[in-house]
């Protein structure tokens, strides 16, 4: 018997090991050979912990599964209460496009065999035979643009720091991934953490670079363990080190572990952090891709659009670009998360629009109440109110609409939502988490939560809601990173689209 | 209590000019919190100011400079918690127990700190009670959590 149950972070959460060990000690009790593979997750949270039993028809689920639901698999698994069918078939998992997380969920993490044995370091190879400006191209091709928030197309990145000349050059991954709303970095960190070993090995040849950095947030325990062990385990196996596979291309790559700052999500904030000083965003230019870690030549790239580089470089750029819409190409990973029926991680490409994936892939609310709003992009993206469901999931749709696609986080509320408290939470923790470097975001986040206390409370709410908008204004134009100059847009996109909730305190005292 | 000596053999471990996290990351952890007499050793281990390690020390939110309780429970404060109503349940916590984020309780069996995003968002709201992580946590599962601890 082939049992497959999750060593995500939010499967244990959930209570994945309990799981384990209850079927363990069930099997032994029952004298049935089971060989447990602990796997990453498919993304289906709702179902966490789903575990999953072989059989010849594929893998079916079970979940999510309590340690009482444990002897029942061993009985009548057909029948068992908790049984979805092929996991492959549920409709959230078959209408993905799978390319960055093709893997996650389905092989074994740490076994480098079953990586390989999927396609892994298929891409790898191609690249050594494409040399550098060969990978360059192929990445511009493919029309891949930075997961991280900013939408940055990577091949050109890399083509900067490729020509770049210096004795010394770097590759970062920025796992800090600090937006509420999104797992993508640490499920893939911890589902199938053999391709980001691939993807900045190819980040090297490609720009010259022979170190490399991960930088994960301290928030992640299990993706830094496990990013860990497959490092070890990537040297021993000679796929890191000196003369990768025979090319004669050397690299070589350790973690780093982040100490609790929003900020230092910020590239160049990141890169102060990992020199161990304080993370204070650097003004740009210069820009790091000339100017980076140590003043060297560096590649920083989100984690995800590093997943994504081993699948373009195995499948070819033409096959990933012919996913999408515009200028957005490819596919996202899109995390659903917080009130909503069937949160998780769904892999699609551009043009879906937001409803379809709010109303018919995750089913609206856990509570069962309306959606009344959808937080985009992170704690600096606005909320969109359902009439603009429509909008298709594409980077300028979304910047047309005052909007942010990021890391591609959405956060789903219900009806119960006040919009004013959420206003105040965006300046209370823009204030909580400013570097400090300029006037209108450490100062301008700490007015802005106040003047907000004062509109909750009811007191002259058009004088300071005129007030907050102002402050707004002076935070978007004299900030020198998104942190102070995005903050305004989930402020302003509440009072827009909500403005009941920026009056409601005045009504109330205007009816005593 | 402070020993200079393994201060001295956590920094020398970790030599190299991006230390001084990883440096912090393992004083904490072997002292529970980074003390005034250790941010003075390892300036003078590292031969750089105490006011340059202060400065690090205070600019990242995971670095403590004061003593935390036995037991140490992080929750969520981040949106996608909050839209599962993981505010309200902390409200709830914080009060029943009679401190502030940061606090610990007066027979410093816990303390109670704010966390923004454990990445659990679809399964919100989450905590982290001493590294283990926790999701779907209403108002009783909370109480439960802290009932562990207590
Ligand atoms: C306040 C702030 C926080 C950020 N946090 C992250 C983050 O957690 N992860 C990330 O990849 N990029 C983050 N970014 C974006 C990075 O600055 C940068 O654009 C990105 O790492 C570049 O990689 P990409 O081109 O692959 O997206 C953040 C930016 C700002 C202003
Ligand atoms: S906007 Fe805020 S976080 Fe960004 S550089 Fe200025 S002070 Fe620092
Ligand atoms: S917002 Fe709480 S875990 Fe992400």
């Amino acid at each position: 018997m082939r049992i497959y149950i999750p060593c995500d972070a939010a499967a244990i959460a959930t209570g994945a090991d309990k799981i384990a060990a209850a079927i363990t000690a069930e099997a032994t009790r029952r004298g049935v050979n089971a060989h447990i593979i602990r796997n990453g997750s498919r993304g289906m949270f709702w179902l966490e912990p789903l575990v999953e039993i072989v059989t010849p028809q594929g893998r079916t689920g079970f979940g999510p599964m309590t340690v009482a639901d444990v002897p029942g698999l061993f009985e009548a698994p057909a029948t068992h209460p908790k049984a979805v069918g092929l996991v492959e078939e549920i409709p959230f998992f078959a209408k993905q496009q799978r390319l960055t997380f093709a893997r996650c969920g389905v092989i074994d993490p740490l076994d480098l065999d079953d990586y390989t044995a999927h396609g892994g370091f298929a891409g790898l190879a191609h690249a050594i035979k494409l040399g550098p400006a060969g990978i360059c191209a192929e990445v511009k091709e493919s029309g891949l643009r930075g997961r991280g928030g900013a939408g940055f197309p990577t091949g050109i990145k890399w083509e900067t720091v490729r020509t770049a000349p210096a004795d010394q050059k770097y590759i970062v991954c920025n796992a800090d991934e600090g937006d509420s709303g999104t797992f993508a970095d640490r499920m893939m960190m911890e589902g199938d953490p053999f391709s980001l070993v691939e993807g900045m090995t190819i980040a090297g040849i490609a720009t010259g670079a022979t170190k490399g950095y991960v930088y994960i947030r301290s928030e992640y325990p299990h993706a830094i363990q496990t990013l860990n062990t497959v490092i070890a385990r990537a040297r021993q196996a000679k796929l890191l080190g000196a003369d990768i596979m025979g090319s004669g291309y050397s690299f070589d790559m350790e973690v780093f572990v982040g100490a609790g700052a929003y900020v230092c999500g910020e590239e160049t904030a990141l890169l102060d952090s990992l020199e161990g000083k304080r993370g204070q965003v650097r003004a740009k230019p210069p820009i790091p891709a000339l100017v980076g870690l140590f003043g060297k030549p560096t590649v920083i790239n989100n984690a995800i659009s590093l997943f994504t580089i081993p699948v373009i470089l195995e499948k070819g750029a033409k096959h990933y670009a012919d996913f999408g819409m515009g200028r957005s190409r490819g596919t996202m990973p899109v995390q659903i998360a917080g009130n909503v029926k069937h949160g998780g991680l769904f892999e699609v490409a551009f043009g879906i629009t937001l409803g379809e994936i709010i109303n018919d892939i995750a089913g609206g609310t856990a509570t069962g109440r309306p959606v009344r709003a959808v937080q985009a992009g992170g704690p600096l993206g606005a909320y969109f109110p359902p009439h603009m469901f429509d909008t298709p999931y594409d980077y300028e749709a979304f910047t047309k609409r005052d909007g942010l696609i990021g890391h591609g986080g959405l956060v789903v509320y219900d009806d119960k939502v006040d919009m004013a408290k959420m206003a105040r939470f965006a300046m209370e923790f823009c204030a909580h988490e400013s570097c400090g470097k300029c006037t209108p975001c450490r100062i301008g986040s700490t007015r802005g939560m106040e003047v907000m206390d004062k509109i909750i409370a009811g007191q002259e709410p058009e004088k300071n809601i005129a007030l907050v908008k102002d402050l707004c204004e002076t935070m978007k134009f004299g900030s020198l990173c998104a942190l102070g100059g995005f903050t305004p847009y989930p402020v302003l996109s509440a009072m827009t689209h909500f403005p009941e909730d920026f009056s409601k305190a005045a009504i109330k005292l205007a009816a005593e | 209590m402070f020993k200079p000596e393994l201060v001295n053999t956590i920094v020398d471990a970790h030599q190299g000019p991006d230390g001084l996290l990883t440096i912090l990351h393992a004083i904490q952890e072997e002292f529970g919190f980074i003390s005034e007499d250790a941010m003075r050793q390892i300036a003078l281990r590292l031969n750089i100011t105490r006011a340059e390690v202060y400065g690090v020390v205070s600019f990242y939110h995971d670095y403590r400079t004061q003593p935390v309780g036995r037991h140490v429970l992080k929750l969520c404060r981040a949106e996608a918690c909050q839209s599962m109503g993981g505010d309200t349940n902390a409200a709830a916590l914080l009060a029943r127990l009679g401190v502030d984020w940061g606090g610990t309780t007066a027979d410093g069996r816990l303390t109670v700190e704010p966390v923004y995003c454990l990445g659990l968002c679809a399964c919100a709201p989450s905590a982290m009670l001493d590294g283990a992580l926790h999701a779907r946590l209403d108002a009783a599962g909370l109480e439960n959590l802290a009932q562990e601890a207590l």
